[in-house]
């Protein structure tokens, strides 16, 4: 009662805050700055923010958390339009949403997906923000008792949704989860700073590889190189089938799926640490099993887009907690956003623990701040999708060099190196040949993405449950198996025996017919070669860094397990079984009037040149010869074309402070803005 | 405003390519200020800090935009910069003790010098050591009682900012077990909260905004803090928290803790390099004086506002902000340890970390 009597009056004071015209007039400019950053991959709310904080300084607080919330609650949701359209993941939040709303665009039904993904989002941020209003006042003890164990089992339901997603060969499945967590451990090891699969020679990798790179590599790069070969625009159907009416009624059909899952979002938004990277695959694997036709999931099922879509905005809200509440931020742009609160006003408003106490008001001004955001960016979205929805239509390869352009810019901004549009290139080939031979993608984007916090939280409460165990036995038991531990695992177990008996009709990649045993045993070997090679270099570690070898000797030894009872099957069966599934023998792949080295050779001409003339210049080269000699266009549409898209990167990086790759030539003699 | 910003960055392009001005000014151009970590830790929050103050006092107010080159620990960032040249004095670059540490460590991808550079301001923070507690009211100015306990200690890594706690640990005979792996102290404070860590530490700003409050409700108990500085390179109480013993104090108190020996140089000698003198703003080399000058005196300016020390004091802290000659000596002390404290350093992070920078 105490906690209403402060509770109501603060919720109160902060509705008569947020209601003035002013404040709305600056959340829609929040918003509409939001869309338009999100719309572009991999230029997530971090860029958006970091282009208001010079504006922040000493500005009215509420005015200026209005902007700030307004730019960071849309992100998540405009970062849809790549996701569907272009099969291209926008941030971490949107992975899942890419498995279904994709092959939807491709049906056709791409204005449908959209708005559905939408209507989810809304509802989603919604269900946040009235989740948080009464659970803010009494979090504190329970975000406390989410601690190293507990997280760890979260990191393990998320690595099991890797059963629901793994494919028609579940040993595929968790081989390619395997290669995946292998590759996230590439570099410097949190823990005791031993180097795997790296040298200090190329600092590059040191870092590790990020996770745009990775997801744009995985999912956007075979995508695109597919549809090129395949010249025809991304919808089969050259019209619209479905439009935008028929994705809110498919979100009213599935209304309760979009409350589970929002809660779903919300719950793990809370916990410090994990952040949205989990959320999605868990949403997405609980619409899977919810569902008791499966077999559309990964062909373009609606479940499969309103899972993670309602839980995406509910985890922002959920994110607040451990940023408002500790002053621990939850994502990079929640980290922006604290320090950003610090230069508003006169300083007055200081995130952490005295948040509650002394700005409440506040406090709620944020929650519902961005509820209202949702709000309004879901509306214009809406609005904008089925207009936006007939890119699907164009010819693709009209579309390609740009989305070629977008996704090395992207990848060039998670490092600002060269290397980082090598790696993409790199990890896209990964993709392409993932994709080809039906090894499941999302498993292995699951395994990268956890990857760093399994090895985290295990190698953290494996010392502290020796540590507690030495003190007494029971006192380490009581650490290990927590009631929210003994609860997680039931779940975890749960998923993965429901999942392994599901997943043989989620097909991601669709049907893929078997061919020869050839192709597909190379590209196995090849995966058993890395696998060796990495198990190798981490068995070199020294032993008094144990914690920086187990986790890639354990993950690597199992991989190496299912790799090799892999080939064994692939010895003993015949060419028609499932395991030899190969896109290249029959199929839309297969049939395509270009093939895949010319076409990727497009992409990697535009890497090259990039090395040797700088990105603006390379950019230039590559746009005038695809669209001459590959689309065929006249020189007056190829022209303009190219005129358009290099201002829409001087724009995009003018405004947002960026650079460009710099080449050889830049290094050579002093070159003019764009060029340098 | 997106226009402005591209307007503005357009305008310092063709400025660029224009001939050098006899005066220093800025009117129309755009200062970078590269800070070589993300946009999220504690060196972006400095920089965008100082950046409008700067900016406001710059003659021709010129933008001051913080860029972000993040990776290898800094030392990406830093080994950028010393491939750079003075070039209208319109780049700065700010390090952290995370630059300094490696490079007083000799680490392989250090490719930068300090000496070379040319230190317009430089401004430090404090750190505050404090302890559970149950094991907190056996602690009574000296760490006598702490011997034989084992603590658990949330840490980013031993070559980093914890070198100087776990080391002061260490000095005094306790035994503290680091969880590594952390990705910022953040984290540290929550695993202490939770009950897992059982020591912790944090700089001053996040001590007052969080830590403290524990210390309110009676969930941690203050121990020491690290000190600071006095004009004659002495270790004095913290201006921020005048009532925490610092842990020279403690240290002399307890039994078996030496405060001269190399120890304690090698000890004070990372102490002052990564709190002190924290965070260095540099003109890159060959930098012109008249341009020192004039980033001299707007750094002056900006530290003598008459609301700095209020401003300051929440978002970067209540210490003292050097400029010109006062950031060329805290560089000076911040960036040089003698042979004999690095090699024991190195010798200790091995023998009890098994950590090797080579």
């Amino acid at each position: 009662m105490d906690l209403l009597a402060t509770a109501l009056p603060a919720l109160g004071q902060a509705w008569a805050l947020i209601l003035q015209p002013l404040v709305l007039g600056y959340l829609v400019l929040g918003v509409v700055m939001g869309l338009a950053v999100g719309v572009f991959p991999g230029l997530g709310g971090i860029a958006g923010l970091s282009l208001l904080l010079p504006f922040m300084f000493g500005m009215d607080p509420v005015l200026g958390l209005a902007l700030m919330i307004g730019m960071v609650a849309v992100v998540p949701t405009s970062d849809t339009f790549a996701s569907v359209l272009m099969g291209i993941p926008g941030s971490s939040a949107s992975q899942a949403t890419v498995l279904d709303g994709f092959p939807m665009a491709k049906k056709g039904q791409a204005a449908r997906a959209l708005s559905a993904a939408f209507t989810s989002s809304l509802f989603g941020g919604l269900v946040g923000a009235a989740f948080l209003t009464l659970f803010i006042v009494i979090a504190r003890p329970i975000v406390l008792s989410f601690g190293l164990p507990e997280m760890l089992m979260i990191s393990i339901l998320g690595l099991s949704m890797v059963a629901v997603l793994a494919g028609r060969v579940a040993l595929k499945g968790l081989a390619a989860a395997g290669l995946g967590l292998l590759i996230g451990t590439i570099g410097e090891a949190d823990a005791g700073g031993s180097l795997r699969m790296a040298t200090y020679d190329i600092p590059y990798l040191t870092d590790g590889l990020k996770l745009v790179i990775v997801g744009l590599g995985i999912f956007a790069v075979p995508e695109i190189v597919s549809l090129l070969r395949q010249d025809r625009a991304i919808s089969k159907e050259a019209r619209l089938g479905a439009g935008w009416g028929d994705g809110v009624r498919d979100w009213v059909a599935n209304k309760w799926l979009s409350v589970r899952c929002s809660l779903i979002g919300v719950v793990i938004g809370i916990i410090p640490g994990l952040g949205g990277s989990v959320v999605d695959w868990i949403a997405y694997g609980h619409a899977v099993q919810t569902t008791k036709d499966k077999s559309n999931f990964g062909k373009g099922e609606v479940r499969g887009v309103i899972g993670p879509e309602s839980s995406n905005n509910a985890k922002e809200g959920g994110g607040l907690v451990p940023t408002l509440l500790f002053g621990i931020p939850g994502s990079g742009s929640m980290a922006i956003f604290i320090g950003a609160i610090a230069l508003l006003g006169s300083g007055e408003i200081e995130v952490g623990p005295s948040m509650l106490r002394d700005n409440l008001d506040i406090t709620y001004s944020i929650v519902w701040l961005l509820a209202l955001a949702n709000v309004v960016g879901t509306l214009l979205c809406i609005a904008a999708s089925g207009g936006i929805a007939k890119l699907t239509t164009i010819r693709f390869t009209y579309l390609a060099p740009f989305l070629f352009m977008l996704i090395s810019f992207a990848a060039f901004q998670s490092g600002q190196n060269f290397e980082d549009i090598l790696a993409l290139f790199v990890i896209g080939l990964i993709g392409i040949f993932l994709r080809r031979f039906d090894w499941s993608r999302p498993a292995f984007l699951i395994g990268f993405v956890l990857s760093n916090p399994v090895e985290k939280f295990s190698n953290q409460a494996f010392q502290i449950a020796s540590f507690r165990f030495r003190k007494s036995f029971e006192e380490g038991m009581e650490y290990i198996f927590s009631p929210i531990v003994i609860v997680l695992l039931i779940v975890t177990v749960v998923s993965v025996v429901l999942g392994l008996r599901q997943a043989k009709s989620i097909m991601a990649e669709g049907d893929v017919q078997s061919g020869s045993k050839r192709a597909p045993l190379v590209f196995l070997l090849l995966i058993m070669g890395y696998v060796v090679t990495a198990l190798v270099n981490a068995s070199l570690i020294p032993d008094y860094n144990m914690t920086d070898k187990i986790v890639p000797l354990v993950v690597g030894g199992i991989a190496l397990a299912a790799l090799l009872i892999l080939l064994v099957q692939m010895i003993l069966r015949p060419e028609s079984d499932p395991i030899f599934a190969d896109k290249e023998v029959s199929g839309e792949d297969a049939d395509a009037p270009y093939g895949l080295w010319s076409t990727l050779a497009w992409f990697a001409g535009l890497i090259v040149a990039t090395y040797f003339v700088g990105f603006i210049l390379a950019l230039l080269g590559f746009l005038v010869s695809f669209l001459r000699l590959r689309a065929q266009a006249h020189w007056p549409k190829t022209l303009i074309l190219t005129a358009r898209g290099i201002a829409l990167m001087c724009v995009m990086a003018g405004a947002l402070n960026r650079d460009f790759p710099p080449g050889l030539l830049q290094g050579a003699v002093d070159l003019p803005w764009p060029l340098n | 405003m997106t226009i402005k910003y591209f307007a503005a960055t357009a305008a310092s392009v063709f400025c660029l390519a224009a001939p050098a001005l006899a005066e220093v000014d800025f009117s129309g151009k755009t200062i970078e200020w590269v800070i070589p970590f993300s946009e999220t830790g504690g060196s972006a929050k400095w920089a965008n800090f100082f950046a409008p103050l700067l900016s406001e006092e710059l003659p021709g107010n010129p933008t001051v935009v913080v860029k972000f080159m993040p990776g290898a620990g800094s030392t990406k960032g830093a080994n950028w910069f010393q491939e750079q040249k003075h070039d209208e004095g319109t780049l700065l670059f700010g390090t952290s003790g995370s630059t300094q540490f490696p490079y007083l460590l000799d680490d392989p991808r250090v490719r930068y010098e300090y000496s070379d550079w040319n230190p317009v301001m430089a401004s430090g923070t404090g750190g505050v050591a404090y302890l559970n507690p149950t094991d907190g009211e056996k602690f009574d100015g000296t760490a006598n009682n702490l011997k034989d306990i084992n603590f658990i200690y949330g840490s980013q890594g031993a070559t980093r900012l914890d070198l100087v706690p776990l080391l002061a640990w260490q000095m005094l005979g306790m035994n503290v077990e680091p969880v590594f792996g952390i990705k910022g102290r953040g984290d540290g404070r929550l695993m202490f909260e939770r009950g897992e860590a059982t020591i912790d530490y944090q700089t001053s700003s996040s001590y007052l905004g969080a830590s403290a409050d524990l210390v309110e409700k009676g969930q941690a108990v203050p121990m020491m803090t690290w000190g600071a500085l006095d004009d004659d390179g002495n270790i004095v109480r913290d201006p921020t928290f005048p009532d925490i013993p610092t842990f020279k104090e403690v240290c002399e108190a307890t039994d078996g803790c030496e405060t001269s020996g190399e120890a304690w140089d090698a000890w004070k000698a990372f102490f002052i390099a990564g709190f002190p003198v924290q965070k260095i703003a540099f003109l890159p080399a060959g930098t012109p004086d008249d341009v020192i000058a004039t980033y001299t005196a707007a750094f002056d300016a900006v530290r003598n506002r008459d609301d700095f020390a209020k401003i300051a004091e929440k978002r970067v802290g209540k210490y003292p902000v050097f400029v010109g000659e006062g950031a060329a000596k805290a560089t000076q002390r911040g960036t040089t340890v003698s042979a004999e404290a690095k090699a024991f350093v190195s010798n200790w992070l091995q023998e009890a970390y098994g950590v090797s920078l080579k």
